[in-house]
């Protein structure tokens, strides 16, 4: 941790993702308003016109919570079912020159829900599995969708404080419609050429066969049309990667600018939309103290995981090894400890989970802090949409236990929190943790369970609750070495990853519209000189303990038994 | 029960017009672009020798083990180095596999570059990447090797020394990543010096 030049460029990263909040927050006001206007309204009107027209849509018809949550299981239900058979069929579709065959129902299953619930947890290796056509048409359009819908889902939330006495939420397809028209699709566009002008590739040819310059043996060249998916893979949080190495492949990744870029997209959009709650709930001060509580929790987790990973292990430099250079196993040398520790630190603050290093291979420590981000709801920044309607969450409870302190009936933005409204943030809570817990215990004890492991001891056990903790928090990042996908062709893992993943996406979503829904219908009361402030430092510490409150109750027992007892395990030179 | 069927067709039709969108013309416009603008790059910046024969990517690493060629790190890619399947070994920091691997590795590269049981190893020469598929090393790994690769060849160490550093790439921007050295261009390099 002593390189000025990494210290440089966390402060430009920091700069970097500040300078854009605002303006891109100013833009989603515009977008995630049906009569909004944009200075792209002149190019995309007519597609959301027609969009509109030949699906049926009235933009003006705003739906209860109970309709808006219809819309979106119909429509979530559709895309996996479209996937699943892609998936199944790849062999007898288009643009599949390695001549592919289809995937087994348990493989194609978990990936169609993977994708459809924002995980992109990949039970298979993209080179090695999928067709281009199955990249493009299977994959890349949930990478879309599945973010709209979370944008959408948090735009229905913070409608829902700043109406009063409202019975709906929003339209979910004019949501879906206009974010994926106006913001996903031309910052994709703009991203993935500059991607390809570092070296990404775009291309449909069949993988190239090269005489190596030593020996003249073939090494085959995977290609395909990464940067198209790539560039949505980052803005909307997916992650799932076109090569099985995802981030870490050069391919997928050239250089550290390409990286660099990659990391910004991730934290876009999920940093502006704070300032889209700031400005709709008409209190940007709020907006900016959430913002605040998550950027004090990021660099938090960049600090532990960099000098875990600097410091490196002390195994192997008893064998060898320069002490200077930290731990590199796992790691890309254009990347080095420090932008390692970075991505991995975005990636599962964010619900991204696209890796540019093996967070298997990282030190006990340094694995910690990507899995106690999941752990804790990935409401850091989070995933586009999901990350702030997972930190309202938060600040409900925070609001809450303020209440409770100081004797008074807690209010939030002027929305009074009741029974009803607690009881739905706690059933969020409880349900995603016992589902985490619950089957990573399963799987703990369980044949099939400790089949899959690449890693004996506390490092085995980890690999479990970093799967199950990944996919109920729908991040899709992996201690990569546990294979879910076995060559005897044991559907355990993919069969209940793809229900723990269902869980944490859909049993967050319905209480959360239901949460909107009872909030839009309430009054707003002014406020006294009685009422919690929502912003100021107070707030933020309030905030920040909530999260890792709630996150070290639920979680440190597992943690304990995992990547704590490791590290002093590899301090004492054990080895299994 | 009507309006659910509704909503059916909605999802349907949305999905269908979403798909011919952001499946066909998203991804076909990116590859209109990428090939008019950055051709090299969108086809894979692979190398191509006088007859036209590829003879690797840029990008990506491939196997060097003689002793007149600088050696990439280590491949957990396949069986090695196999462009078509990318793996780091996710090999955990408590692995008696890793642990074993790494001690077997630093052994074989002092012995290769004839250094003294003491001195430290750069960590990228015996530790496998992420991808396996790294092009790069320190530059540091460069120059530990650059004697050995000097003597094979019978080049004076000077020039092996200006290749390396003809062929070592800045931060980007002078801020972003690490510096480091591609081993194929600079391998390519060595055999055009000959």
């Amino acid at each position: 941790m002593n390189s000025p030049v990494a210290w440089l460029q966390l402060v430009l990263y920091v700069a970097a993702l500040l300078l854009i909040t605002k303006p891109l927050g100013l833009y989603l006001v515009q977008v995630l308003d049906p009569q909004g206007r944009t200075w792209l309204d002149r190019f995309v009107r007519p597609f959301e016109r027609l969009t509109y027209r030949v699906c049926g849509i009235d933009p003006a018809r705003e739906q209860g919570w109970l309709g808006y949550t219809v819309s979106l299981l119909v429509f979530s239900v559709v895309g996996l079912l479209l996937t699943y058979v892609v998936l199944r069929f790849q062999d007898h579709l288009p643009l599949n020159p390695q001549h592919f065959p289809g995937l087994s129902s348990h493989l194609a299953f978990n990936t169609a829900v993977s994708f459809t619930t924002n995980t992109n947890w990949q039970s298979y290796g993209g080179e090695t599995t999928m067709s281009y056509f199955s990249q493009m048409v299977a994959l890349t359009l949930h990478n879309f969708t599945s973010a709209a819908v979370g944008i959408a889902v948090a735009a229905a939330l913070v409608r829902g404080l700043a109406r009063q006495s409202a019975k709906t939420l929003g339209n979910f397809w004019a949501d879906t419609v206009r974010v994926t028209y106006y913001l996903l699709v031309p910052l994709s566009l703009v991203l993935a050429l500059v991607l390809v002008s570092q070296g990404m590739i775009q291309n449909f040819h069949a993988y190239t066969a090269a005489k190596t310059l030593e020996s003249g043996a073939v090494q085959t060249i995977a290609q395909g049309p990464v940067a198209s998916q790539v560039a949505i893979k980052m803005l909307g949080t997916n992650g799932g990667g076109f090569f099985n190495a995802n981030a870490a492949h050069p391919f997928e990744n050239p250089t550290p600018l390409s990286n660099f870029l990659q990391m910004l997209a991730i934290f876009s959009i999920p940093s502006a939309l704070t300032y889209y709650l700031g400005r709709v709930v008409k209190n940007q001060r709020h907006g900016w103290a959430v913002w605040s509580a998550m950027a004090l929790m990021f660099l938090a987790g960049v600090f532990v995981a960099w000098r875990a990973e600097a410091v490196g292990n002390p195994i192997h430099q008893k064998a060898g090894l320069a002490v200077a250079d930290g731990n590199l196993e796992g790691k890309e040398v254009r990347f080095g400890v420090f932008n390692s520790a970075l991505f991995a630190t975005i990636t599962t603050d964010a619900s991204c989970g696209a890796v540019n290093a093996m967070h298997d291979s990282f030190t006990p420590l340094g694995g910690l802090v990507p899995l106690f981000n999941i752990q804790t709801g990935e409401v850091i920044f989070g995933g586009v949409g999901a990350g702030l309607y997972g930190m309202l969450i938060f600040v409900v409870l925070a609001v809450f236990i303020a209440g409770l302190m100081v004797g008074r009936t807690p209010e939030y933005l002027g929305k009074k929190i009741e029974a009803y409204d607690v009881k739905l943030v706690m059933l969020v809570l409880m349900v995603l943790a016992a589902a985490l817990l619950g089957s990573t215990a399963w799987a703990s004890v369980s044949t099939w369970g400790q089949a899959g492991l690449n890693n004996a001891g506390p490092h085995g056990f980890s690999e479990i609750l970093y799967a199950y903790s990944s996919s109920v928090g729908n991040n899709g990042s992996a201690f990569a070495g546990l294979t879910a996908n076995p060559a005897d062709g044991n559907p355990h893992y993919n069969t209940t990853l793809a229900f723990a993943m269902l869980v944490g996406r859909f049993l967050m979503i319905v209480p959360i519209l239901a949460l909107a829904g009872n909030l839009a219908s309430k009054r707003l009361i002014p406020a006294s000189a009685g009422t919690f402030r929502t912003e100021g430092a107070t707030f933020v510490v309030l905030l920040i303990g909530t999260v890792l409150l709630v996150g070290a109750l639920t979680h440190l027992p597992a943690l304990a038994i995992g990547p704590v007892v490791e590290h002093y395990l590899m301090h004492a030179g054990t080895l299994f | 029960m009507n309006s659910f069927l509704a909503q059916l067709r909605t999802a349907a039709l949305l999905t269908l017009v979403l798909t011919v969108l952001l499946c066909g013309a998203y991804p076909l416009v990116v590859f209109a672009g990428a090939q008019l603008a950055f051709p090299a790059k969108a086809n894979g910046s692979l190398i191509t020798d006088a007859t036209g024969t590829v003879r690797g990517s840029a990008l990506l690493a491939q196997l060097f083990t003689s002793a007149g060629y600088f050696h990439p790190r280590p491949s957990a890619a396949g069986n090695g180095y196999d462009a078509a399947n990318s793996s780091g070994t996710n090999l955990g920091p408590t692995s008696q596999k890793l642990a074993d691997a790494i001690t077997a590795a630093v052994t074989a590269y002092r012995a290769e570059n004839q250094l003294a049981a003491d001195v430290a190893v750069p960590a990228d020469a015996v530790t496998s990447s992420a991808s396996g598929l790294d092009p790069h090393i320190s530059i540091a790994n460069a120059r530990l090797q650059a004697a050995r690769v000097a003597t094979a060849r019978h080049l004076p160490p000077a020039t092996v020394a200006a290749l390396i550093a003809a062929h070592t790439e800045d931060r980007d921007l002078s801020v972003f990543g690490e510096p480091r050295v591609n081993v194929l261009l600079l391998n390519l390099a060595l055999d055009q010096a000959r």
